[in-house]
């Protein structure tokens, strides 16, 4: 298995995300993913509304969030919650992704979009660049997994 | 038949089963199909409503089910109702999400409706005049069955329009 060197906050604590997604396997592969990367899942939800909830409990460093889901679309779910917190970073992460539905996204105020299935390689260099919170920066990930964080 | 719709769909299917189920996939057999549709597992339906229509079906055995559950779950799942209808559901909507991108990137504009499980004996009843292409694809999981009808809206219009109306 690839081995990625841990995305860390900076101050050198994991990145706690919180995964949104209606699908069960969905979920349980983008939490695979995130611990590779050496995150901590710091809630689920399988909704929009959840996930507003969710997203004002436990203050997620990343929100990875599907477009398609019930009761609350994520795009929607995305512009409620930017609306409140302008500094939230959200990735949606769908299986449509058509450039209307990545605009609409984004113009709502999600920072990236990565389209399923989704690649560990591709998610964790779109990780990488929304952590580094300056657009023109790579984000330089300071520890390998597995390796202690002094 | 209009393959230029369908062939989004084949290619799609063929990238996410390869990519999802980390495996080599094949194409094992491709049939035109004109009678109502059999199942040969659990199906999921998802329609399609706008300047293109129709109709893909996604179909598994509960079998492999269980096993592509393993694989997107990273972990084994024990069979249950539950976890082959999530895995269709799973399946089909990462095919036709990207298969969507793609037609609506060329310009097509449509609806697509949430997938519909069968899995009892009763449902998904085939339409007799639906042409569609039935298409085998071989995973590292098993074998994977995709229905597809496709066609223009256009085209039905004008078959409507052609058509007398009764007084």
């Amino acid at each position: 298995m690839k081995q990625f060197a841990a995305l860390l906050r900076k101050d050198n604590q994991s990145v706690r995300y919180l995964v949104v997604d209606d699908s069960v396997f969905a979920r349980k592969n983008l939490i695979k993913m995130i611990e590779m990367f050496g995150g901590e899942l710091a809630g689920e939800a399988g909704d929009g509304l959840t996930a507003i909830a969710e997203f004002n409990r436990i203050k997620p460093d990343i929100v990875l969030m599907d477009i398609t889901m019930p009761q609350m679309e994520g795009i929607e779910a995305v512009e409620r919650i930017v609306r409140q917190h302008s500094d939230a970073r959200i990735v949606m992460v769908s299986s449509v992704g058509y450039q209307e539905n990545i605009l609409a996204a984004l113009q709502k105020g999600a920072k990236h979009f990565v389209q399923k299935p989704v690649k560990p390689e591709v998610l964790y260099e779109i990780l990488r660049y929304v952590l580094s919170d300056d657009p023109n920066a790579t984000g330089a990930p300071t520890a390998l997994v597995g390796e202690s964080r002094s | 038949m209009r393959m230029e719709l369908i062939q989004p769909f084949i290619n799609a299917a063929d990238a996410v089963f390869a990519e999802s189920l980390q495996g080599p996939t094949k194409i094992i057999d491709v049939e035109m199909g004109e009678d109502a549709y059999r199942r040969k597992g659990v199906a999921a339906l998802i329609l399609i409503k706008g300047d293109i229509e129709g109709r893909v079906i996604l179909d598994i055995s509960p079998e492999v089910a269980v096993k592509v559950a393993g694989v997107l779950a990273g972990t084994a799942m024990e069979a249950s109702e539950q976890v082959v209808r999530e895995t269709v559901c799973e399946l089909a909507n990462m095919v036709i999400g990207n298969s969507v991108t793609l037609l609506n990137d060329q310009g097509f504009h449509f609806k697509v409706f949430p997938p519909e499980v069968h899995m009892h004996e009763s449902g998904l009843e085939g339409s007799a005049d639906t042409e569609a292409l039935v298409i085998c694809i071989e995973t590292p999981c098993g074998d994977i069955f995709l229905n597809i009808a496709m066609r223009y809206l256009h085209r039905r219009r004008a078959e409507r329009s052609a058509v007398p109306a009764l007084d």
